[in-house]
């Protein structure tokens, strides 16, 4: 007989024994283990998710944030492009005025230094003129200029029409303080008693002559009474020699030195 | 020569007698409880673990998934029984490679004994499932006439389950015994290593057996989705 009972019987308690002891010891922890596993496993997925939900809100935050912060910036850009170019055009038309101030102030100066020039050219040329004319007068007629002067104003008295004449004998008369007659040189006593001789003999006889050196005196000599003047001057003479020297000097090309000389301002009534 | 292990007595006490089937056993059963107490006392929940944590995981679901494929919809409920079979069956033939070693599931004693467990459980996970009216109306279907036939099945398939694990390894044993009589190195081992095999597919096809049997118990009453079945 293969089967001893009594071996079955112990085999199937055996066998209810180790099945007990497998659950025990082997299912259960296993099945146990591995639960837990996916359980943490599944949390942990839940827990990316979350994660990556929470980091797209970020992300799209801080988009919003950026774009927000790229408009703020460009605005801020342009409205300093635009007070910069304010800025720049206010610089410049605050140059502009700088240098037109400086400008006029330099046209002046030259005006100015022009003038003088002109003046003292002036000043000298009468010197040389009369230097001139005195030498020449000397060499050609052994006359000297004073002589030829005060003879050219007798004779424009003399010759004087009705018209003048009547004005300057009524100025004359009408004077308070003595006739003066101003030279640009001392007179000699010869020419001083001729002159007057001829004033008394031709206007009035009994009129007081004063005669006055004015070495800046233009023309050469003058007699004023009552604010009528009889004079010989060269202020002619001068415009021409001032036309010329400006034209030389202006095809010399110097624009600056050739502004043009002041008028003369020779007041006398041209008989 | 012995054809079972029963023959083989270390002591007896009138009745009650200790073989080599039975030492054998406690052998297997120490081994598998010790082992499986020192790979589960530090087990890690953790998604890094150790060798032989895998080992255990890889089997337990493996058994679970076979039972789920059987058709046992709550595969966790029957592993207990299911999986003891199948380890007890597979650990004994794995052990043949050790010398001096027959595996109490040559012994006719065992393998009855395994295949009454399966002829008691199958009504009980049945009962269990379906209540007892349920299960015994499974041996009226599909009409009462089938009953003698159905409970000769009952105990045909048990003998069966028995006596094809107890041939299949006895006789394993036998044929290594014999070829080591005439054909001494070689061909023995060979025939180890195909005894291992045919202990594996022994130790699947029994499992899985019992599996198909409680499945049928747990299934057959259930009402159809589209044919109820009476009385329920």
């Amino acid at each position: 007989m293969l089967i001893d009972w009594f071996t079955v019987g112990a085999q199937a308690v055996n066998f209810l024994v180790l099945v007990w002891l497998l659950k025990r010891f082997l299912y259960q922890p296993i099945l146990h283990a591995i639960d837990e596993r996916e359980r943490r496993i599944a949390a942990e997925l839940a827990d990316a998710d979350a994660q990556r939900a929470a980091a797209q809100h970020e992300r799209a935050t801080f988009q919003h944030k950026n774009e927000a912060f790229d408009q703020q910036r460009a605005a801020l850009f342009a409205h300093a492009m635009d007070e910069a170019k304010a800025e720049r055009q206010r610089l410049l038309e605050e140059a502009r005025q700088a240098a037109d101030a400086l400008r006029a102030e330099r046209r002046d100066a030259l005006r100015q230094e022009a003038d003088q020039l002109d003046q003292a050219l002036r000043r000298r040329t009468v010197q040389e003129v009369f230097a001139i004319a005195r030498k020449t007068l000397a060499d050609l007629a052994g006359a000297s200029l004073e002589e030829r002067l005060v003879a050219v104003l007798i004779e424009r008295l003399r010759t004087m029409d009705d018209a003048a004449h009547a004005v300057f004998a009524q100025a004359l008369r009408t004077a308070t303080d003595p006739a003066c007659v101003r030279s640009a040189f001392e007179l000699p006593a010869a020419q001083r008693a001729a002159l007057q001789a001829v004033i008394h003999t031709a206007f009035a006889p009994a009129v007081p002559v004063r005669f006055e050196t004015a070495p800046d005196l233009v023309s050469g000599i003058v007699l004023t009474a009552n604010g009528q003047q009889i004079a010989w001057d060269i202020a002619d003479y001068l415009r021409s020699l001032e036309r010329g020297v400006g034209e030389l000097l202006k095809e010399k090309g110097q624009p600056d030195a050739g502004a043009g000389p002041a008028p003369s301002e020779t007041a006398a009534p041209h008989p | 020569m012995h054809l079972s292990p029963d023959e083989t007595l270390f002591w007896q006490y009138g009745f009650i007698k200790l073989n080599a089937t039975i030492a054998f056993t406690w052998a297997l059963m120490f081994v598998l409880a010790v082992g499986s107490k020192l790979i589960t006392r530090k087990l890690s929940t953790e998604l890094t673990r150790s060798r032989w944590q895998n080992l255990l995981e890889i089997l337990v679901t493996g058994i679970e998934r076979q039972i789920a494929e059987v058709g046992l919809p709550q595969p966790r409920q029957y592993l207990g029984f299911l999986g003891t079979l199948f380890l007890f069956v597979a650990a004994a033939a794995l052990a043949t490679v050790i010398p001096g070693y027959e595996p109490p599931t040559g012994s006719l004693s065992t393998t009855t004994a395994l295949a009454l467990c399966v002829l008691v459980a199958v009504p009980a996970f049945g009962i269990a499932d379906q209540g007892l009216g349920g299960y015994l109306q499974s041996y009226l279907e599909p009409t009462f006439m089938m009953l003698p036939f159905n409970l000769i099945s009952e105990v045909s398939r048990t003998l069966a389950l028995a006596v094809r694990l107890f041939g299949n390894m006895m006789s394993g044993a036998m044929i290594i015994a014999i070829l080591l009589t005439i054909t001494p190195f070689l061909f023995p081992i060979l025939m180890t290593a195909l005894g291992l095999l045919t202990g594996m597919v022994q130790a699947y096809i029994f499992s899985i057996l019992a599996a198909v049997y409680i499945a049928a118990a747990t299934r057959t009453h259930k009402p159809a989705p589209l044919a109820p079945a009476p009385g329920t």
